[in-house]
């Protein structure tokens, strides 16, 4: 039944191409979620990301791999070590009509911190800025407020609107309300507002006084279906065209069916597993008189041998997984080459390692796990707690759903705990900064260090990367940084989740890093 | 009369009360919102402020009163997530889930009182047997996976009907109905036959007990000993009683699934509150949480008031009752 049917579809699709190449059409994507809000600076999120760029253009962005590449700013140069000009690129107008100026850019800079009720501000990526002003008309000299190589990593996130439509009597101007009505939603990119029904369809169409190269769809309709299960099915059935987040479940349905396919890659978040290392009565550990084995780095080791990565990706994850030997990609910089791959699972060199460290007889441990937060996250914590049982690591675990994971997390009721981490800035200094960097909370280090991991030399690194502006001396303190920690079992990383995206079978996609689905980059096949 | 429907609403009030309480406590024991809310990202003072601009630094009591008294004047407070008012994002979904269950419960009382007095006047015939086993799989199938398999067989397979959505809509005052186009219907008749299959077969059940035990009554016996047609006892004497009972079935299966169409919902990505509900549970919204258990608490208990008026009109007995 089905396979007469995609023959008639696949036929009929190819005399439509034939007869109309340039007719009206529209793109529905299924998304695995909806945005809180289209005001493009309310709340850090990546559904609303991903829309914001589509309707605005910051000055910089990022490339399927995380690099950066001018967007807005056609080119920018230091002024001082601590002064950037960016320069806006000549001929860009706003959807209404109104042309880009540097005044624009000083508005939504400053638009940034008035937004009012946000549950993660975008004062996020401004908190290095000291001062934005416009040189002339299509000049902007950024502040920072010390030497600050990630700006343009920063910039990304943040879009360019319309001073003189998103002007209002609110102190922010537009108030988030109005915009995610559509009032003041105005910016430079390749597609505008139509319709939002929360819950339901948000509708966008084809700017068409776009700048540069005009988008293969004429109108974009973006529907979320929490359910992966529905979006499946919903792709199959050609009610849409493109879903998010395939589930392990139907990839062998899609593949095998005529109409659709898979795009995936390139790894992108990180789980693993953070190990207590602060104090000695840590709860869940028991059998070792009161002392904490985790802090012995021979014990970490043999935690990190005992695990199976490959294993796990391949059948635990289905395939949808790259196994992982640092907390960042291979193709992030700063990761050390010499931990892109893993050391291999070796449960033998494991026990005798424990033995080494005086545990050969063992100790038992709690490890907690979210539930139904990451892919299959409770089934890989299963997995190698089986694993660290197996040298004698006698673990149990405690999966629990999200809400409830993360009060524990945060209340430092687990001694291991498996958890994931996602590098939005292409960069590994942000990632070791979050999770191994010591702890310190008015500086904002190691703000998600919940293991307590603390290691001068670490952190010697990491501030002096943090301030280095040339690239290459950068990377290279990165490097040293990250084997320096991977060397020391400071936390077991697992694997790499890998994207993936199903799509009718004429289309292209080329996967992102960042997990964004941007209707602009999705094209026709020749 | 009235004196009952303002011990009702007394009743009401208590009730509300309580589960405030109850939903309040109950999320700040689940876990911290700003857990969920805050990207990781955020530093510990970026994620102080944030908790601060919620107010969910003060002591649990004080968010409590404040809460409370803000209620008291019909501002439920804003969603933590959106940071739209919570009231107003509970009204804007509950057309959708009105028109969905609304259908539901249509679909279901027209296959299920029909089914349910055939399976009752004729209990020992076969037809009746395979309308009563069938019932029990209308009920014992999970809704989730009904919902799978019509989608896998008349979307996917045969490709007559939507996936999932609601279709093209009408906007009729301030609300968008989806049931008075074409497009919108056929999005309807999946996620309705799901929600009512479960419904139905309830219906079917009730019906059918009501009944035959009707059935055996004296005044049965006598308009048939009277001479009249079965067709007239049938409607007039029989049917006028079975709907008491299926009237309260139906009244609180309706309330029910108004509440929690939440897993329906769900499978066929329709934007009504159920959806919202169990996604402001999770990213623990307080404000959507509570405002929406309110809500439905207030609803179930009109609709319970409702039908028991409606009872007085068909009942002459029970308008005794109340007079006592």
């Amino acid at each position: 039944m089905s396979f007469t049917r995609s023959h008639l579809f696949a036929s009929t699709a190819a005399l439509l191409l034939a007869c109309s190449p340039v007719s009206a059409e529209d793109l529905v994507i299924g998304t695995k979620s909806e945005p809180s809000s289209l005001d493009p600076q309310f709340h850090v999120l990546s559904p609303n990301m991903q829309v914001s760029l589509a309707i605005f253009e910051p000055l910089v962005r990022q490339d399927a791999q995380g690099a950066i590449e001018p967007l807005l700013a056609e080119s920018w140069e230091l002024a001082s070590p601590t002064e950037w000009d960016f320069h806006l690129r000549e001929g860009v107008t706003f959807s209404d009509g109104t042309p880009l100026t540097a005044q624009d850019v000083v508005f939504s800079l400053d638009r940034v911190a008035k937004v009012p009720n946000s549950p993660t501000p975008f004062t996020l990526f401004t908190r290095q800025i000291a001062g934005v002003e416009a040189l002339d008309d299509t000049t902007v000299r950024i502040t920072t407020k010390q030497a600050y190589p990630n700006l343009t990593v920063d910039l990304v996130n943040l879009p360019i609107m319309s001073k003189a439509a998103a002007s209002g009597d609110a102190p922010e101007g537009r108030t988030t309300t109005e915009l995610n009505r559509g009032e003041g939603l105005i910016g430079t990119g390749p597609f505008t507002f139509v319709s939002w029904q929360k819950g339901a369809d948000l509708i966008l169409e084809a700017n068409t006084s776009y700048w540069g190269e005009a988008p293969d769809w004429d109108r974009v309709i973006m529907r979320p279906m929490t359910n992966p299960a529905t979006r499946s099915a919903a792709l199959l059935a050609g009610d849409i065209d493109m879903m998010e987040d395939v589930p392990t479940g139907s990839v062998g349905q899609i593949e095998g069916d005529a109409n659709a396919k898979i795009v995936s890659g390139p790894p992108a978040r990180v789980i693993f597993i953070a190990l207590d290392q602060e104090r000695d009565d840590s709860p869940g550990i028991s059998g070792t008189d009161g002392e904490n084995p985790l802090k012995i780095k021979e014990v970490r080791e043999a935690l990190f041998r005992a695990i199976d990565r490959e294993g796990i990706a391949s059948r635990v994850m289905g395939g949808a997984a790259v196994p992982a030997g640092s907390l960042g990609t291979p193709n992030m910089f700063g990761t050390s080459a010499d931990h892109e791959v893993p050391a291999p699972a070796d449960p033998e060199r494991a026990a005798q390692l424990l033995e080494e460290a005086g545990y050969g007889d063992g100790f038992s441990i709690t490890l907690g796990s979210p539930s139904g937060r990451y892919v299959n996250d409770a089934r890989v914590a299963q997995t190698v707690a089986a694993m660290w049982s197996r040298i004698g690591v006698k673990t149990a675990v405690d999966a629990a759903a999200a809400p409830v994971f993360f009060k524990n997390r945060d209340h430092r009721a687990y001694s291991a705990y498996l958890a994931s981490w996602g590098n939005n800035t292409g960069e590994i200094g942000t990632t070791l900064g979050a999770q191994l960097a010591t702890y310190d909370k008015d500086a904002g280090q190691g703000s998600a260090n919940a293991g307590r991991y603390s290691n001068p030399e670490l952190d010697a690194l990491l501030s002096e990367a943090s301030k280095t502006m040339d690239d290459d001396a950068r990377a290279k303190l990165l490097e040293e940084a990250d084997a320096l920690a991977m060397s020391d079992f400071a936390i077991l990383p697992i694997h790499f989740e890998v994207p993936s995206w199903g799509l009718r079978a004429d289309l292209e996609y080329e996967a992102r890093a960042d997990q964004f689905t941007l209707p602009q980059n999705v094209t026709r096949s020749e | 009369m009235s004196a009952f429907v303002i011990n009702r609403l007394l009743q009401a009030f208590f009730v509300l009360l309580v589960m405030s309480v109850l939903v309040f406590v109950g999320i700040y024991l689940v876990g911290d919102p700003i857990s969920m809310l805050v990207s990781p990202e955020a530093t510990d003072l970026e994620r102080d402020a944030v908790r601060e601009s919620f107010g969910l630094d003060r002591p649990i009591f004080v968010q409590y009163i404040t809460f409370l008294g803000s209620a008291l004047q019909g501002d439920f407070g804003r969603s933590f997530l959106t940071g739209e008012p919570a009231l107003q994002l509970i009204l804007e979904r509950m057309p959708a889930t009105v028109e969905l269950v609304g259908f539901a419960m249509f679909f279901s009382v027209v296959i299920g009182v029909p089914l349910g007095i055939i399976a009752g006047l004729r209990p020992e015939a076969t037809f009746s047997k395979v309308i009563m086993t069938g019932s029990i799989f209308g009920f014992s199938l999970p809704t989730f996976w009904v919902g799978m398999v019509l989608i896998m067989l008349f979307a996917v397979q045969l490709g007559i009907l939507p996936t999932s959505g609601r279709g093209e809509t009408v906007q009729v005052g301030p609300i968008e109905l989806s049931i008075l186009t074409l497009d919108g219907l056929r999005h309807l008749i999946l996620p309705a036959l799901t929600l009512g299959l479960t419904k139905a077969s309830l219906i079917i059940r009730v019906t059918r007990a009501a009944t035959r035990e009707i059935q055996a009554m004296d005044y049965i016996k006598f308009a048939r000993a009277k001479g009249l047609s079965s067709s007239r006892i049938l409607r007039v004497h029989l049917l006028k009683n079975v709907l008491i009972p299926i009237i309260t079935v139906a009244g609180l299966e309706f309330g029910q699934a108004l509440a929690f169409a939440v897993v329906t919902e769900t499978v066929f990505s329709w934007p009504g509150m159920g959806k919202l509900l169990i996604d402001s549970i999770l990213t623990l919204d307080r404000p959507v949480v509570v405002a929406y258990v309110l809500i439905m608490v207030l609803f179930l208990v009109l609709l319970n008031l409702v039908i028991d008026l409606l009872y007085m009109v068909i009942d002459p007995s029970s308008r005794e009752k109340v007079r006592d």
